[in-house]
């Protein structure tokens, strides 16, 4: 199953290759990671996007827990967090597709943010499954490049995690 | 007062109660050597090699319970210490190795013995640092100890670049640390430590499995009480070996691959598995899949993370053994008559368990023509002083010294069980021997990984340990050996060791003793006379060449499908 682990680590050297480390040392999978520092300069905040069945998810956590700069970890399991990825994509944009991606884009209340005779660049940003719908959509209009964020997790509801 | 960054982490040391380091000089150290050539109170023991340094450590740190520290150069000394770390990690043995490492402003230029050691050795540490400025230094090695040997132990490395030891700072050594991230000291949870005694009042056939956290987390004495308190039989791992005493008639041994028969039926019949500081290695279980198949499984463990990784588990409780157990006991004690009714209830399962004693024992047959090396290390054991400190290199020996030395105490048998490194043995006799010069202390090598850190015989000569050396001599790699013997058609591919090696001309060379029995009533004289040589003393004994370690559950295969005699 597909789990959305947060993780607070002290914002020092190091501390990625030791999360990276841990998860290529012990076969656990990322299916995407984001990190940047907290409102608290000290802690930075990881998402990390990783499947397992149960045993291994209880594995990470307890693996990162174990990591001496890890300060906090949260496993999301479904629902229990709002996700948002952010995509830049630049398609193909021919005279005859022109209007068709602009709607597209329009729909998705995606941005234009960078225009070309032939072709435009798109900003989109949702949940992980609306920027799947975009791209499934544009994908057939060429796709030229994408890059993708990696969602970023916040809990539901008043209760916040420092930093 | 300002002093240098080499002096800060002397007198942090001192601080720490270090008396004893290994160490080895190097380009990127020799301020700190500089500034030992002065310092009165730390002794510096120079290994002949930095991997040896860092085992010497291990054992001393084994051996004594405290932070065993070890010091080597940047580049080269600092990937000799690797093995050695590695070794230690797997073990959960807790050390504070330093290296030296190129000045800040070289680092990343590929400097002249610059190694990314921090990189190298992050998966084989509980942590490490690199220091960037010498105000950070005491922080650091305060926070390097206190994680070193709390929780579950582990080893610490600090990187140090040179600069950072000759700039000068104010000396403030911090009284206590605390980490927001790492708080190691967890109680083990009240409502499970009553579920635990009522699933063990429960049992019918319950079983105790000791790992080394049962030794490293100090709880010999709790787990001692508790199982003589309800007569519960208890079995250790290779790590757990002297946490509970062997000669108690409550004792199976070793269980495991090369366990006992009746450790490992018991453990495929018993109806509770209580686990005590152990991990579950594979070593151990054998076929996950049909290990302890009727048993519920209480798991104690300070490390959340060894529980429930390879086997399933109906009780976990997190927290020093120490503290679980003795309130387990605690709680026993004030159960009443309930005991009676659960000796009563544990009897035919006792009398079944004996039955698989009677019916195989430890066994093996000494002819009057060639030495079986099981009856070097009974007579080691009827020889030796009750408070003899045995160390093993990793091999055959090891295993017969775990099936018949019979240890009795915690911190007597001092070997390399998760990492398995040959070459560990001696140097950590070495190390165990300079923490306690007046305990006897033996190294019980095989032939092979006797010759990888034989250099070892001139640091135990400079600095007079006495430490008594047991070669196994059966001029092969035995234990890969046998395996080539029971399951690659005896195709014995690099494992004769077909150089016969004078091993009484080594020891001489290096102005130690050596004696060498090559028939079975020579053995007892060579030991008597070994332990009555003042200093180190080699003792080489010729053994049966083909000798196999038996039980042997075979790789893979589940406890009960033990090969008893091949
Ligand atoms: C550093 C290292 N290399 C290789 C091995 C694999 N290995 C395990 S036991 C063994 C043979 C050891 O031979 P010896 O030291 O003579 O002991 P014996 O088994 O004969 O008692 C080997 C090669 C190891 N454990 N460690
Ligand atoms: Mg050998």
């Amino acid at each position: 199953m597909r789990h959305t682990i947060t993780v607070m680590v002290e914002n020092e050297f190091g501390v990625l290759s030791r999360v990276a480390g841990l998860f290529s040392g012990r076969g656990f999978n990322i299916d995407s990671l984001s990190v940047a520092p907290t409102n608290d300069e000290t802690i930075s905040r990881m998402t990390i996007v990783t499947r397992g069945d149960d045993q291994i998810l209880e594995q990470i956590s307890k693996q990162l827990n174990k990591l001496i700069d890890v300060i906090k970890v949260i496993d999301f399991t479904d629902g229990e967090a709002i996700e948002r990825e952010m995509a830049l994509i630049k398609v193909t944009a021919e005279e005859s597709a022109r209007a068709e991606i602009l709607r597209i884009a329009d729909i998705f209340r995606a941005k234009i943010i960078d225009v070309t005779t032939k072709s435009f660049t798109i900003e989109a940003t949702g949940a992980p499954a609306k920027i799947d719908a975009i791209l499934e959509l544009l994908r057939p209009l060429g796709l030229k490049e994408l890059v993708r964020t990696g969602p970023v997790a916040i809990g539901r509801g008043a209760k916040a995690w420092k930093g | 007062m300002k002093m240098t960054g080499a002096r800060i982490l002397l007198e942090c040391l001192k601080l720490e109660g270090v008396d004893t380091v290994f160490g080895y000089p190097g380009g990127t150290v020799i301020n700190i050597y500089d500034e030992l050539f002065s310092f009165k109170d730390i002794r510096h023991i120079l290994p002949r090699h930095e991997q040896a340094g860092v085992h010497a450590a291990d054992g001393f740190a084994r051996a004594t319970g405290r932070v065993g520290v070890a010091i080597a150069t940047s580049g080269p000394g600092a990937t000799n210490t690797v093995t050695g770390i590695a070794t230690a990690y797997m073990d959960s043995i807790p050390l504070v190795v330093i290296t030296g490492q190129v000045p800040t402003a070289l680092i990343g230029n590929d400097a002249f013995q610059e190694v990314d050691i921090i990189g190298i050795t992050r998966p084989c540490t509980k942590h490490n640092f690199l220091v960037k400025d010498v105000k950070d230094i005491a922080t650091i090695i305060k926070k390097a100890f206190f994680i070193a040997r709390t929780g579950r132990p582990g080893p610490v490395l600090v990187d140090l670049p040179k600069d950072v030891q000759i700039a000068t700072a104010e000396f403030h050594y911090p009284d206590s640390i605390e980490l927001r991230s790492y708080k190691p000291t967890v109680e083990g949870h009240p409502k499970q430590i009553e579920k635990a005694v009522s699933m063990l009042l429960a049992a019918k056939k319950p079983v105790i499995y000791v790992g080394g956290g049962a030794i490293s987390g100090d709880a010999a004495g709790e787990l001692s009480a508790l199982a003589t308190k309800l007569h519960i039989p208890v079995t250790t791992t290779l790590m757990g070996l002297g946490a509970f005493p062997e000669d108690n008639p409550l004792s199976l041994n070793l269980l495991g691959m090369h366990g006992t028969y009746f450790a490992n039926m018991a453990v495929t019949n018993c109806d509770l598995l209580v686990a005590v500081g152990a991990r579950f290695d594979d070593r151990v279980t054998g076929k996950i899949a049909t290990f302890a198949p009727h048993a519920k499984i209480i798991h104690m463990d300070v490390d959340p993370t060894s529980i429930r990784k390879n086997v399933r588990v109906d009780l976990p409780i997190v927290g020093q053994v120490k503290d679980v157990l003795g309130r387990m006991l605690k709680t026993v004690e004030e159960c009443g008559d309930k005991i009676a009714a659960f000796h009563a209830g544990i009897e035919p399962w006792l009398v079944e368990i004996d039955g698989w004693k009677k019916k195989h024992p430890m066994s093996y047959k000494q002819t009057a023509t060639v030495i079986k090396p099981q009856f070097v290390i009974q007579k080691l054991r009827e020889l030796s002083e009750s408070d003899a400190i045995v160390a093993t290199d990793v091999g055959q020996h090891q295993m017969w010294t775990a099936q018949f030395f019979g240890f009795r105490e915690p911190r007597t048998l001092l070997s390399s069980g998760g990492l398995g490194t040959m070459g560990y043995g001696l140097p950590a006799a070495m190390g165990a021997q300079a923490a306690f010069p007046n305990r006897q202390v033996i190294a019980v090598c095989g032939d092979g990984g006797f010759q990888m850190n034989l250099q070892e015989m001139a640091t135990l000569v400079q600095n007079r340990l006495p430490v008594k050396i047991v070669i196994l001599n059966n001029n092969f790699l035995g234990m890969v050996r046998q395996w080539q013997e029971l399951f690659f058609d005896k195709r014995y591919s690099q494992t004769c060791m077909e150089l016969p090696i004078d091993f009484i001309k080594l020891a001489e060379a290096f102005g130690a003793k050596g004696f060498q029995a090559t028939r079975p009533d020579e053995v007892e004289a060579t030991i008597k006379k070994a332990f009555e040589t003042p200093g180190p003393v080699i003792m080489e004994f010729k053994i049966a060449r083909e000798e196999k370690v038996l039980p042997m559950v075979p790789a893979g295969a589940s406890l009960n499908e033990m090969v008893l005699n091949a």
